[in-house]
């Protein structure tokens, strides 16, 4: 479903604040694959995302989608195969639109805007349907505007919103981070729930390491731009959170540096 | 006493007018969020360009469609150089405004073209908002295309297409997560406001009897000014997109009003550009001050 071949990406070449956040990654996702993501500050996930997502082009490499190669594709042109949800609330949503128009537009993804009506009437009972699973009580409130939802439930939308018009590929960015815990675990299980029953196949970066092991059929650990542990089946069941560490400590010659990690143990 | 009745009509028509570019302030300031300094130029070109197509012997509708397109050129102008050349939106309209002088002086052959209201069949004009039967009333006229105008905006900003536009000045990141092409709405939203603030120098200029290089000089800030006012006094009761605009011109109408007011009041009108630019930085500031020094302490939204 995907396949990223040597990937690259510097930031700031040349200056004193150059970074290199991807070096030579390579990662192929099967279909229907949920894939957790964890490393330290600064290991690249959520520059691995962005690479995937066409935020910008990467220096060197290619990514491939579904057997399309998407590398010089712009970032808008690529959402008609992706679904993404990011760490901040404020990001995946129109805050100053209603609810129902934000569904709307997600609705759309990957077909042509053309001069028709906004929102088919037909398409609320569906929305109501859909929010009425998230038990947010947001099924009666298609035209509130987004902005005076919580962050929570901005997320829970924006989920909905990603999964919509069935993607390709899921991408969720620490989409739980900004959460107090029992929302994140509310907006986690909503997660698990969309992905299973649609099948889909996912990329989630996670700062909890228990979630990490849980969720999903596969873990990647990444450092310094790299992937440097990947475990799938029976073998990433078994694991436990001591083990993470110990990898990343034998991988990367130091501690797993991520002070939201170590909270979360 | 008698002075300022008389001034009254004139103001409101000259209110509805400018109203028509308020809206089109309003597309770009408020939908896009993007101030676009081009206004100031395209409103001359709007003017220049209806009143050297009538001198030429065009019929008026001819001319303000000329106007109009003008008017989307320069919005495309702005457009391309703040997407394509990824110059800042402030500058990129600077840059087209000052380019527009030289257009603009070019269409017209020198700095002021006059047209005469009774060799020319006009659409409006200083002598048609009194003592005219009633369909020949500028006021009436100008009303009458401003709710068309919102009409028709109304409808387009309620399309998909519409839908993405207004996603993209709220929020890019989503819109482009969501498969919208935000470059490409930024120069549309460019060129309708732009299009609407020619077709606005251009009934201002017949309206006048003259296109002037000048015309448009602060024009932005008459149209901050109109917008600011429409929210403040209808902001309350006009929730509706469609009244919302409505709201605007009626803020572009009172702000006449209110400068109709002064200058009776006999102030030096050599100070009316100070005084509106003291008056708009005041009421932009607004926002700011209400956060900073009034502001409650933090509530939590939702129940989540």
């Amino acid at each position: 479903m995907l396949e990223v071949k040597k990937i690259y990406k510097t930031f700031n070449p040349g200056t004193v604040n150059e970074k290199q956040a991807l070096r030579g990654l390579s990662l192929t996702l099967k279909d229907g694959d949920f894939v957790t993501v964890i490393g330290g500050n600064g290991a690249g996930k959520s520059t691995l995302l962005n690479a995937i997502a066409g935020t910008w082009q990467v220096d060197e490499g290619q990514i491939i989608i579904d057997g399309m190669d998407v590398t010089k594709l712009p970032e808008y042109k690529r959402a008609a195969f992706l679904g993404r949800v990011f760490q901040d609330p404020m990001n995946g949503t129109a805050a100053t639109m209603g609810i129902e128009e934000n569904l709307a537009l997600a609705l759309r993804r990957g077909h042509r805007r053309t001069l028709k009506s906004g929102i088919a009437n037909s398409e609320r009972k569906l929305y109501r349907d859909l929010l009425a699973k998230l038990n947010l009580g947001l099924e009666n409130r298609l035209t509130s505007k987004v902005g005076l939802l919580s962050g929570g439930q901005r997320q829970a939308l924006t989920l909905l919103m990603a999964t919509l018009e069935k993607p390709k590929l899921l991408l969720l960015d620490e989409h739980t981070a900004a959460l107090d815990p029992k929302t994140a675990a509310k907006v986690l299980e909503t997660t698990e729930t969309i992905v299973n029953q649609d099948h889909l196949t996912t990329l989630m970066i996670t700062h909890n390491m228990k979630d990490a092991i849980h969720i999903g059929n596969r873990l990647i650990m990444m450092n310094e731009g790299q992937i440097i542990y990947d475990v799938a089946g029976e073998e990433k069941k078994q694991l436990k959170v001591e083990d993470l560490l110990h990898k990343f400590a034998e991988a990367s010659g130091g501690e797993l540096a991520n002070d939201r990690m170590m909270l979360a143990k | 006493m008698i002075s300022l009745l008389n001034a009254l009509p004139g103001a409101v028509a000259q209110g509805l007018i400018w109203g028509i570019m308020a809206i089109g302030v309003y597309i770009t300031y408020r939908i896009l969020d993007i101030a676009d300094l081009t206004v100031d130029g395209s409103l001359c070109t709007g003017g220049a360009v209806c009143i050297m197509l009538m001198l030429g012997g065009q019929n008026v509708w001819v001319a303000l469609l000329g106007a109009l397109l003008a008017g989307m050129a320069a919005g495309l102008a702005t457009g391309l150089l703040h997407t394509f050349m990824g110059i800042p939106a402030i500058l990129a309209g600077i840059l087209t405004q000052l380019g527009l002088y030289s257009i603009n002086l070019k269409a017209m052959g020198k700095a002021n073209q006059a047209i005469n209201v009774d060799k020319f069949n006009l659409l409006v004009s200083l002598r048609f908002t009194k003592n005219v039967p009633f369909y020949k009333n500028s006021i009436l006229i100008v009303a009458v295309m401003i709710i068309v105008l919102i009409l028709i905006l109304y409808w387009f900003f309620g399309t998909e297409l519409g839908c993405s536009l207004r996603a993209t000045g709220c929020n890019d990141k989503m819109a482009r997560a969501q498969g919208i092409n935000t470059d490409f709405n930024r120069v549309l939203g460019l060129m309708i406001s732009n299009g609407l603030v020619a077709l606005s120098g251009a009934l201002l200029a017949q309206y006048q009897g003259f296109a002037d290089i000048n015309m448009g000089r602060g024009a932005i800030v008459i149209g901050l000014a109109a917008v600011i006012i429409g929210e403040a006094v209808f902001g309350k009761v006009f929730r509706n997109f469609g009244f919302r605009l409505l709201g605007v011109a009626l803020g572009s109408i009172i702000y006449y009003l209110v400068m109709q007011f002064v200058i009776w009041l006999g102030i030096d009108t050599d100070l009316l550009k100070f005084l509106q630019a003291a008056v708009v930085a005041v009421f932009l500031a607004i926002p700011t001050w209400k956060e900073r020094y009034f502001s409650k302490p933090v509530k939590k939204g939702g129940q989540n």
